[in-house]
């Protein structure tokens, strides 16, 4: 009598424990379902960024008069065009390195400088002062006749 | 008047009959505010709320005129600030009360630091305060970048860029917040989302705790008035302290229209991702002084870039800032603890000192 009604306990408490455990993966599963898409669906896809090595600017030369600068689209990035005191054009990738802030040149002090958080670059792109870790990015600069073409260097 | 009064009681009888929500009331009229020279504080909490309550009410008239895109976004603002029969009003009070709320949450959590009113067992009231400070500067972000102004646009580009540089997870963070590689349209319906959708529903549920619990656990008397004679004199908080409360929200709200009224918010150039930042460009006020301090730094510190460091340092800070009520042992016992004030002091003269030099220091030096 005694064992036949510890039996039926045992069995009671595995039936209890099987289905406990049905319910607790029922629940976990139910939670992955749910949160695996969200958490997807958060995370933006991959839009396949342009990979143009090239871009012919929308600018005359001649618009362009020493010791200024113009900022340009490099496929989705901005870059920024100067021509230095000498005549000579430059361009390179126009977010700071820092925060990527957009850079200006600054006519008055004949260099490039970020507004945000005050670095400073000369005009070959090399951090002078300020925060900024690393160089800007130099892009290669052609002229062919009335058209500014301006290429990323491999 | 007297059949009207008859008809409301029954009519709160029938809903408290089926809800019991007269605890709640219960719970307000037990407890008492304690009278001493450090009062003035405990009104700062009360004032946040009734300027978030604002929030509410303008940012909801906003959306009915806000569109949420790249192309309208600017525009939409413009038209309501410009053709919107008190458009301008609506829009300025927004702003301004946000600031206004930021600022007398500033006060708020510094006065609980000071007085120590984080110590067990208003542990929890701290936490939930703490989340409700980061969704409170989360809320000014996002909101900061929907009109789509050039001021905003580039504030943005490098509040999200600085947390690119977390270690580890940063770099998925900052796509997941951007809703790309850069700060697009796309960004914009995302903080829209978080602005108007997430931080508000996840704020009142805080809230609510937090406001039950200080209600729970009473006000907190500062240490060393713990059991003394001072600690006796004390209001009820209905109606005395709710009278005084609501003059101090009055006040905040004629404060606000006057601000509103003369110095309306203003709207800017709008967002251009291809133009250069401009000069004298700066974050909200409460972002100032992390903002000046990333101007400091130099660009290596001990081999690692220098924004990495700055942001973990400000990271840890903020984490031992919400750590308090556990590393704060002795006031936990009652005893106390000079050090924590003194640690509190540094902290709110260093933030004063910094956005003193943001607004004082030349753009170009």
């Amino acid at each position: 009598m005694e064992t036949e009604k510890a039996h039926h306990v045992t069995a009671g408490t595995s039936r209890r424990k099987f289905l406990d455990w049905l319910l607790g993966t029922s629940v976990g599963g139910l939670l992955v379902a749910v949160l695996y898409p969200v958490s997807r669906y958060i995370i933006p896809p991959e839009v396949i960024e342009s990979t143009a090595a090239t871009v012919t600017l929308p600018i005359n030369p001649d618009d362009v008069p020493p010791n200024s600068a113009e900022v340009f689209r490099f496929g989705n990035q901005p870059g920024i065009l100067i021509r230095t005191e000498s005549g000579e054009f430059r361009a390179f990738a126009a977010a700071c390195t820092h925060l990527a802030c957009i850079v200006q040149f600054r006519p008055d002090i004949g260099h490039i400088w970020c507004a945000c958080h005050n670095g400073h670059f000369d005009v070959s792109g090399r951090v002078v002062s300020g925060p900024p870790p690393s160089p800007l990015e130099a892009y290669e600069v052609n002229i062919r006749g009335d058209e500014i073409v301006v290429s990323r260097r491999i | 008047m007297e059949t009207l009064r008859r008809y409301l009681l029954g009519l709160w009888a029938w809903f408290d009959d089926r809800t019991s929500i007269s605890f709640l009331a219960k719970l307000a009229e037990k407890k008492d505010v304690p009278v001493h020279r450090h009062t003035i504080w405990y009104y700062l909490g009360g004032m946040t709320l009734f300027l978030f309550i604002i929030q509410i009410g303008t940012g909801i008239l906003l959306l009915f005129y806000y569109r949420p895109s790249a192309e309208e976004a600017y525009e939409s603002v413009q038209f309501l600030m410009g053709e919107v029969p008190f458009g301008w009003l609506i829009r300025s009070i927004h702003s301004w009360a946000a600031n206004l709320m930021i600022f007398t949450l500033f006060l708020h959590l510094l006065s609980v630091l000071l007085v120590k009113a984080y110590r067990p067992p208003r542990d929890l009231t701290w936490y939930s305060g703490m989340v409700l400070f980061v969704l409170a500067l989360t809320f000014g972000f996002t909101g900061y970048l929907l009109p789509w102004n050039e001021l905003a646009y580039f504030a943005t580009r490098v509040g999200t860029e600085i947390l690119g540089v977390v270690p580890l997870v940063g770099e998925s963070f900052l796509r997941i917040l951007r809703g790309g590689n850069d700060v697009t349209g796309a960004t914009l319906t995302r903080f829209y989302a978080i602005h108007v959708a997430l931080l508000p529903a996840a704020a009142i549920v805080l809230l609510g705790l937090h406001v039950f619990l200080v209600q729970k656990h009473g006000m907190s008397l500062p240490i060393e008035m713990e059991g003394s004679d001072r600690a006796k004199h004390s209001m009820p908080f209905v109606p005395d302290f709710l009278l005084r409360d609501l003059v101090g929200w009055l006040t905040a709200l004629a404060v606000l229209a006057a601000l509103a009224a003369y110095l309306p918010a203003e709207l800017g150039e709008k967002a251009d991702p291809f133009a250069s930042a401009p000069a004298g460009i700066k974050p909200e006020w409460y972002f100032m002084f992390m903002f000046q301090t990333l101007k400091y730094l130099p660009a290596h510190i001990l081999g690692l870039e220098g924004e990495m460091v700055g942001v973990m340092a400000f990271a840890v800070a903020g984490l031992v800032l919400f750590l308090v009520p556990v590393l704060d042992r002795k006031s936990a016992r009652g005893e106390s603890s000079p050090l924590f004030t003194w640690m509190g002091i540094l902290m709110i003269v260093y933030m004063i000192v910094l956005t003193f030099l943001g607004y004082t220091m030349s753009p170009t030096a």
